[in-house]
């Protein structure tokens, strides 16, 4: 299996393998116990954070990975099995520490990046919880890379034994490489902090996204019978190149707005790597405004505005393009479905105008500010927003 | 000077038959009316290419007296070319009924026909039939310009074909 | 130029002692010169449009509502119909939106198919942008050459995927039919035919001074307002931000071929009839070196799930379409069907600069304006 992105040297390695070790023991502990799983987890979190770092160059072999995985693997399920349970409150604690890790400059595994900075384990139970819909395995998958990234094989055996240690190899590998990802998602969880408590959903989305990537990842070195992330990454989830300017913006964003207004910030594998933002809905004027009109940032070019109808909430996403930075950026902004309503940003990009006047003639969602916001495409006196998934057709019998 | 129909010498009997026909004046009208159909720019879609693709230099439909008239006042035949969708039906209406009889309309492409591929969509009309009488059906998706032609050719049939035995030329 | 818009009508001052009335004037959605059923509601004062407000939604099809109920392979026929002028294209922006998702592996052969086609389904359906143009216009003669030439290019992709307009010719993974031996040199030949007729063409055309004094200077705007509205394609060229998707964000292979961005400053309708017609240019380049490079064998569709389920989430990737720059989202929860799929069109984008566009100008300049706009109607209404 390939690999890491990165090589450290070998003394770091195998300390941190030692350390991780150590630590994914204590973690494992933990989460057999459960409830306390998501506490000893946060103080193993910041020892792995620490010992991350230093663990993706030990990632890189297999070797010590292997071990603990092999040694785990009963653990691991049981641990698995246990983390699953403590995950929110893993999550909770995974959100702090992420924070700390951050500092800590740990490498979180390819996580959903609200849990970038959780100890492995913790990431793995969140991982887990988010992924549960659709890839349960990846997210074993990514826990047993990071257990065999900390030597410690953090439990990560939801699936067979053998997948999971293959997956912890794998795992091992992929956080090696990740080891950078890690870190750039630990500035992502400083921004997106908020993911913790914020929408399920785009976090959801976020981890399944994250997590098929890194099931994947692990998936493909491992080559497990997984068959899950059909999202074929590419091995160890290396960091996005653009998670750099995705830190960037979610940097300014909350150094001028605070972190609240960031629902959530990570980088869209499946759609060429975009960093995407999740932006509340109430300041989502001024935040526009400030993606124009701040000079690092300097969207000038709206290139798609739509509105999407999931079954609990809506959302418009929008793409940006900045010609100056020439970089893509993605946004989307919740809201409910009984009254849907976003900030109309007509007035700063004027090539909203008719998109917006699409989305409300498809899917009612009001725009305030607009300042012509009426049917553009259906008859003037078409009842009802036919894209809604609950739509009647008002004229059966035409 | 006595004229005698039942013996009439074989030359003049060529002559005659080389120069003089009878008919009814009804079938004359038909092979005048079929022979210039000016169909109404009527490209909603797809089939609209298709049809210009026919005018053009290819498939030329100048040679059938075919003139593309902008105007429903002079044109005698619809090509109803593409989807119709629930608000452009009020308006094909407005412009059939805008037109001087003798007309006819031709639905060309499955939209028009009957939905086409958009028959489950909520905006599109099932066929252009259920608004104007349709006289000639052409399948395709969009119909090859020969399939176009074949179709103008059929109406023509149809024309002659309405006059000759008497019923009515004109749609109800 | 006017502030006041709506309603009733206007007098004038009396000092002049000219009572004006200002006339709403319908122009379409039956009209031979609006490039498909589209209404453009006027407000004339005497020649001079006080306001223009398009209406359309006239060939609204609702092909996003029925592609939430058809699986990814069915869609590819509707993307088809949206713009069907250049329909590679927008089967080409569909299929890579749900590779890129599934993060598929395209074969060689088939990628220059995909490529070959959509330079070719360029070149045709720049040449129908100039045929009805020119109608519009007044100039017959220049119509019938374009479908004339139009047509070869028809004969090629009818031996190639059967079709003549609406190919559904790509899939996901690759495309459906290889290329037909002898495939290649006709291609070639039409090529080099092409290219001499387009010397031909712009000498037929492109110094008649009536035509000339028709478009040059009016429909003018610049590089902020550009993106200001989003614009994109040859709308934002003319204004001489140098911007081609085929080479700012490669896709398929272009960033093998070598070819140039033609742009141009003055933004105007002249502008954009001449960046058009380098554009036929540069795509009859890209294809004489992919029909060089062409590979002689290989597959043509890559390894596919006989199912193909996209992994859950989103995606939103963009090409550079005839008309500008199209744009498929397609956000997937994991199923064989998408849960939404839209479709960023640039004829509707482009167009929303019409009504600025048109306000002072002459009634005559109007369809000139629009038919430099380039929009297809399937693609403004989906």
């Amino acid at each position: 299996m390939s690999e890491e992105k990165r090589k450290p040297t070998p003394e770091e390695k195998a300390k941190a393998a030692a350390e991780a070790r150590a630590k994914a023991e204590a973690l494992r502990k933990l989460r057999e116990q459960g409830a306390q799983a998501p506490q000893g987890e946060k103080e193993a979190e910041e020892v792995p954070v620490q010992a991350q770092a230093a663990e993706p160059q030990a990632k890189a072999e297999p070797a010590p990975s292997s071990k603990p995985i092999s040694e785990m693997t009963p653990e691991e399920k049981a641990a698995a099995k246990k983390a699953a349970a403590a995950e929110a409150i893993a999550k909770a604690k995974a959100a702090k520490e992420a924070k700390e890790a951050k500092e800590a400059g740990a490498e979180s595994a390819p996580a959903p990046k609200p849990f970038s900075e959780m100890t492995p384990e913790e990431k793995a139970a969140a991982k887990k919880a988010a992924a549960a819909e659709a890839l349960a395995k990846a997210k074993a998958a990514k826990e047993a890379k990071e257990a065999a990234q900390q030597a410690d094989a953090a439990p990560t055996a939801s699936g067979a034994d053998a997948e999971a240690k293959a997956k912890a190899a794998a795992a091992a590998k992929a956080k090696a490489a990740a080891a950078a990802a890690a870190k750039a998602k630990a500035a992502r969880e400083a921004g997106g902090q908020a993911a913790d408590g914020a929408d399920a959903d785009a976090k959801a989305k976020a981890a399944a996204a994250a997590k098929a990537k890194a099931a994947a990842a692990a998936a493909a070195k491992a080559k497990a019978a997984q068959g899950e992330s059909p999202a074929a990454e590419e091995a160890p989830k290396a960091p996005s190149k653009n998670q750099p300017y995705l830190d960037k913006y979610v940097q300014r964003i909350t150094e001028v707005f605070g972190k609240e207004v960031l629902e959530a910030a990570y980088i869209n594998e499946l759609g060429k790597e975009v960093p995407t933002l999740v932006i509340k809905t109430e300041r989502w004027h001024e935040i526009a405004r400030f993606l124009k009109e701040d000079e690092p940032l300097a969207f000038d070019y709206l290139s798609d505005l739509h509105g999407v109808d999931y079954e609990d909430r809506m959302e418009v996403y929008y793409h940006f393009y900045s010609y100056i930075n020439r970089q893509s950026l993605a946004v989307k902004v919740k809201t409910n479905r009984e009254q849907p309503s976003v900030p109309s940003v007509m007035d700063l990009w004027h090539g909203a105008n008719w998109n917006e006047r699409e989305t409300f003639d498809l899917l009612g969602i009001h725009f305030p500010g607009h300042k012509d916001l009426r049917r553009i495409l259906l008859p003037d006196d078409w009842v009802g927003y036919p894209l809604r998934k609950d739509y009647v057709q008002y004229d059966e019998e035409v | 000077m006595e004229l005698d129909l039942t013996s009439i010498a074989p030359e003049l009997q060529e002559e005659l038959e080389r120069n003089v026909m009878f008919t009814t004046l009804e079938t004359v009208k038909g092979w005048v009316r079929s022979n210039s159909l000016w169909p109404l720019t009527f490209g909603l879609a797809c089939c609209a290419i298709e049809m210009m693709g026919t005018g053009g230099s290819r498939y030329d439909l100048d040679r059938f007296g075919v003139i593309f008239r902008a105007s429903p006042r002079q044109s005698d035949v619809m090509i109803v070319a593409g989807t119709v969708t629930k608000k452009m039906a009020p308006l094909l209406r407005r412009l059939y009924d805008q037109m001087p009889e003798p007309k006819w309309v031709i639905a060309m492409g499955s939209c028009a026909t009957a939905g086409g591929p958009y028959v489950r969509s909520y905006s599109v009309v099932k066929g252009v039939d259920q608004i104007v009488p349709v006289d000639v059906y052409i399948p395709g998706c969009p119909p090859n310009p020969a399939a176009l032609i074949y179709g103008i050719n059929k109406l023509q049939e149809k024309i002659r074909y309405e006059a000759k035995t008497g019923k009515r030329v004109t749609s109800q | 130029m006017n502030q006041n818009i709506l309603t009733t009508n206007v007098d004038t001052s009396p000092e002049t002692g000219i009572r004006t009335e200002e006339m709403l004037l319908n122009v379409g959605p039956q009209h031979p010169s609006t490039h498909g059923v589209f209404r453009l509601v006027v407000k004339i004062d005497g020649e001079t449009i006080k306001e223009a407000i398009p209406v359309m939604g006239y060939l609204h099809r609702g092909t996003e509502k029925l592609a939430e109920n058809l699986n990814y392979t069915q869609i590819i026929p509707y993307t088809d119909r949206m713009d069907y002028v250049s329909a590679m294209t927008n089967n080409y922006v569909f299929c890579h939106a749900v590779e890129t998702m599934m993060g598929l592996e395209i074969p060689e052969r088939a990628q220059f198919l995909r490529l070959i086609a959509m330079e070719l389904n360029r070149v045709a359906s720049h040449l129908v942008w100039w045929g009805t143009y020119l109608l519009d216009i007044g100039a017959m003669g220049p119509f019938l050459y374009a479908f004339r030439d139009r047509e070869m290019i028809l004969d090629l992709f009818n031996e190639l995927c059967g079709a003549r307009m609406t190919f559904n010719y790509m899939r996901i993974g690759g495309v459906k039919w290889d290329a037909p031996p002898g495939w290649i040199d006709k291609a070639k030949e039409f090529v080099q035919y092409m290219k001499k007729e387009l010397g031909n063409y712009h000498k037929l055309v492109s110094g008649n001074e009536i035509f000339i004094n028709r478009i040059k200077g009016i429909g003018k705007f610049d590089t902020k307002t550009a993106l200001d509205y989003s614009l994109s394609g040859v709308m934002l060229r003319s204004t001489g931000v140098k911007w081609d998707l085929r080479k700012d964000e490669p896709y398929c292979i272009y960033d093998r071929f070598d070819f140039d961005v033609p742009t141009a400053t003055e933004g105007d309708c002249m502008a954009r009839y001449q960046l058009r017609m380098a554009e036929i240019e540069q795509s009859l380049r890209i294809l004489e070196q992919a029909l060089e490079q062409f590979p002689s064998e290989g597959e043509v569709i890559g390894k596919v799930p006989r199912v193909i389920r996209p992994p859950a989430g989103e995606t939103y990737v963009r090409i550079e379409a005839p008309r500008g720059e199209i744009g498929c989202y397609i956000a997937s929860q994991g199923k064989d069907k998408p849960w939404r799929v839209k479709f960023r069109r640039p004829s509707f984008t482009n167009l929303q600069i019409l009504p600025k566009l048109l306000q002072g100008e002459n009634l005559a300049n109007m369809i000139a304006i629009l038919g430099s706009i380039d929009i297809v109607l399937g693609e403004v209404d989906c």
